[in-house]
């Protein structure tokens, strides 16, 4: 059931174009600067604005080509707003209600379930203006999943909220798409948010997708502006392997090879996301055995990217996943670094996205 | 406290003809307010100053036109005659028709505004959650504008109390018909019975300020609960 979409809008000044086929499974980030068109492309697909030139199918159900509009009411896409636009006259249990009673027989979830997973079994007597902003954005939240979507959209969902409330509603969001496997369109404009929860990646400036793919890949395509940017980063997937509780060391098996992070003892057999700065990662010729470091991965040079900056960005593969370096042009210079030569990446930290 | 037989009567007449002329309002004035607060039209403003026109007309001209309309070779009579109603003028449904179009703005306008309070937003969650557009407008829009629908009634009924230019052209003070209460005052104001006129006005005095107490009061309670 994968999803294509394409639009092409023409208003003078604001000019959009898209065509994109996004994945049945994960969470699809769409990320790029305030008016890029991301909310546009969110309300094209769930039907909210009707642009004639347009074309969307899920699965085998097309909801607009020249002939056909499907009104959004049939379509069945959840869609989460910035403001949670919850029913002021109406409690929390009865807007859960909304969307649930309004479902296909046979297509209804759990409300208990669902409930249980958003913690807002508290909240249920309770009138909206009661809650907190968290609050009512997990009421949204579990309000449109009860509605049955195919497709959940959300629109910067956590924009409204202050960084702990954020921190709040993150897991939940992941283990919605965990759970429940329900596809997810996620736009932001908060990189933070991006890297933690998207699977794959839309990329969007000016109207236009300029990169999709792999969350992995675009964020280490180094002619793209995610990895030009300060902090840039790479991610990268691990299994936790074993705790080495004499040293307090969570031990991970990654793609690159074995990742080990100091601190927290993580849940043996969890799998999880990793993020690895560019600016924290050295590039030596040799295995060093005599360093402080102890995440050190075996690659292959791929691009030196960076011209006559002081600063150069240099992509490596370890396996088949790409590490971004950010080192000094000096450096590379050096190291006569060039694609395809064997070189170890090393790098001071690791941080555990989810 | 003595008010004669025609004096109840045509507090009896003024009332229903409030009641019925409001029901009528709210029905149609639902729909057209609901349009208005909604529609992208670029001469939506016509029909909004249409609807705006009994505020600042003299009752006698709405009358008058009315009375021409009304008539059997009228657009209005012509057609209730087809339908083998006759003519409508000096007739009650004929003073249903009037006080319906003389109070239309003071039902329209509170419900248009209400409506347009009611956001986009919200509908749209509503739409996304699976609610059709009728659904949407009953189970969204109706409750969220529910103290527009107080106010439009209050103001519509109250107005429809007061009328008196309108009636005096197409009614035909017809007691148990068409004789209303301002009309039954005009009357003994006529042949200078102060005291009845005193009685029947006391009441309207007292009936609409109790309405207009009742719209106020609710909404400043509206200003609390939110």
């Amino acid at each position: 059931m994968s999803i294509s979409a394409r639009f092409h809008i023409d208003h003078g000044r604001f000019t959009f174009g898209v065509d994109i086929a996004i994945p049945e499974k994960g969470i699809t980030g769409v990320f790029g600067p305030s008016g890029c068109g991301k909310t546009t492309l969110l309300r094209a697909i769930a039907g909210l604005d009707h642009f004639p030139q347009g074309y969307i199918r899920i699965g085998g159900e097309v909801w607009q080509d020249t002939t056909t509009f499907v009104p959004t009411y049939k379509r069945m896409v959840g869609y989460i707003f910035q403001e949670s636009n919850l029913f002021t006259h109406m409690t929390v249990k009865k807007n859960l209600k909304y969307g649930l009673s309004r479902v296909p027989k046979g297509r209804e979830l759990s409300m208990d379930t669902i409930v249980d997973l958003l913690d807002i079994s508290a909240l249920m007597d309770q009138y909206p203006r009661n809650l907190s902003g968290g609050e009512q954005q997990r009421v949204a939240i579990a309000r449109a999943i009860l509605a049955s979507p195919r497709l959940l959209l959300m629109d910067e969902p956590l924009a409204s909220l202050d960084l702990d409330r954020k921190r709040e509603i993150i897991p939940y969001i992941e283990a919605l798409n965990h759970d429940l496997g329900m596809p997810i369109i996620y736009v932001s404009h908060d990189r933070d948010e991006i890297t933690r929860l998207a699977d794959h990646l839309l990329l969007m400036d000016h109207g236009k997708i300029i990169s999709s793919g792999s969350i992995a890949d675009v964020l280490t395509r180094v002619d793209l502006p995610l990895a030009k940017s300060a902090d840039a980063e790479s991610i990268i997937r691990a299994k936790v392997r074993d705790y080495d509780s004499k040293y307090q060391l969570s031990i991970l098996e990654s793609s690159v090879g074995q990742v080990v992070i100091p601190g927290e003892k993580l849940e043996l057999g969890r799998d999880v996301r990793l993020r690895i700065p560019a600016r924290d990662v050295s590039l030596t010729l040799v295995h060093q055995t005599d360093t402080s470091i102890l995440n050190i991965f075996s690659a292959t040079v791929d691009q030196v990217f960076g011209g006559d900056a002081p600063q150069v960005m240099v992509k490596v593969r370890a396996g088949d996943t790409a590490i971004l370096a950010r080192i000094t042009r000096k450096s590379a210079d050096n190291l006569k670094l060039k694609p395809g030569m064997k070189i170890f990446a090393q790098t001071k930290s690791v941080a555990v996205l989810t | 406290m003595i008010f004669t037989e025609a004096d109840l009567v045509a507090l009896f007449v003024t009332v229903k003809l409030a009641f019925i002329s409001t029901l009528v309002l709210l029905l149609c004035g639902t729909p057209l307010a609901w349009w208005l607060s909604r529609s992208k039209w670029r001469f939506r403003f016509l029909i909004e100053a249409i609807v705006a026109l009994p505020l600042v007309l003299p009752p006698t001209v709405l009358g008058f036109y009315l009375l021409l309309g009304l008539s059997p070779s009228g657009p209005i009579g012509s057609l209730s005659s087809s339908l083998g109603l006759g003519s409508l003028a000096f007739t009650f449904q004929g003073l249903v028709v009037g006080s319906v179009l003389y109070s239309m703005p003071f039902v329209v306008q509170p419900l248009q505004d209400g409506f347009r309070n009611v956001g986009i937003s919200r509908l749209e969650a509503a739409a996304v959650l699976g609610a059709s557009p009728i659904d949407r407008f009953f189970s969204v829009a109706v409750p969220v504008a529910r103290p527009a629908f107080v106010t439009a009634s209050v103001l519509g009924f109250a107005h429809t109390l007061g009328e008196f230019g309108v009636v005096l052209m197409i009614g035909g003070n017809i007691p148990g018909e068409t004789q209303v209460v301002s009309i039954a005052i005009y009357d003994h104001v006529e042949m200078l019975h102060y005291s009845k006129a005193h009685l029947l006005s006391g009441l309207l005095l007292l009936l609409s300020f109790l309405t207009l107490t009742l719209v106020y009061r609710h909404r400043g309670f509206k200003v609390v609960a939110s």
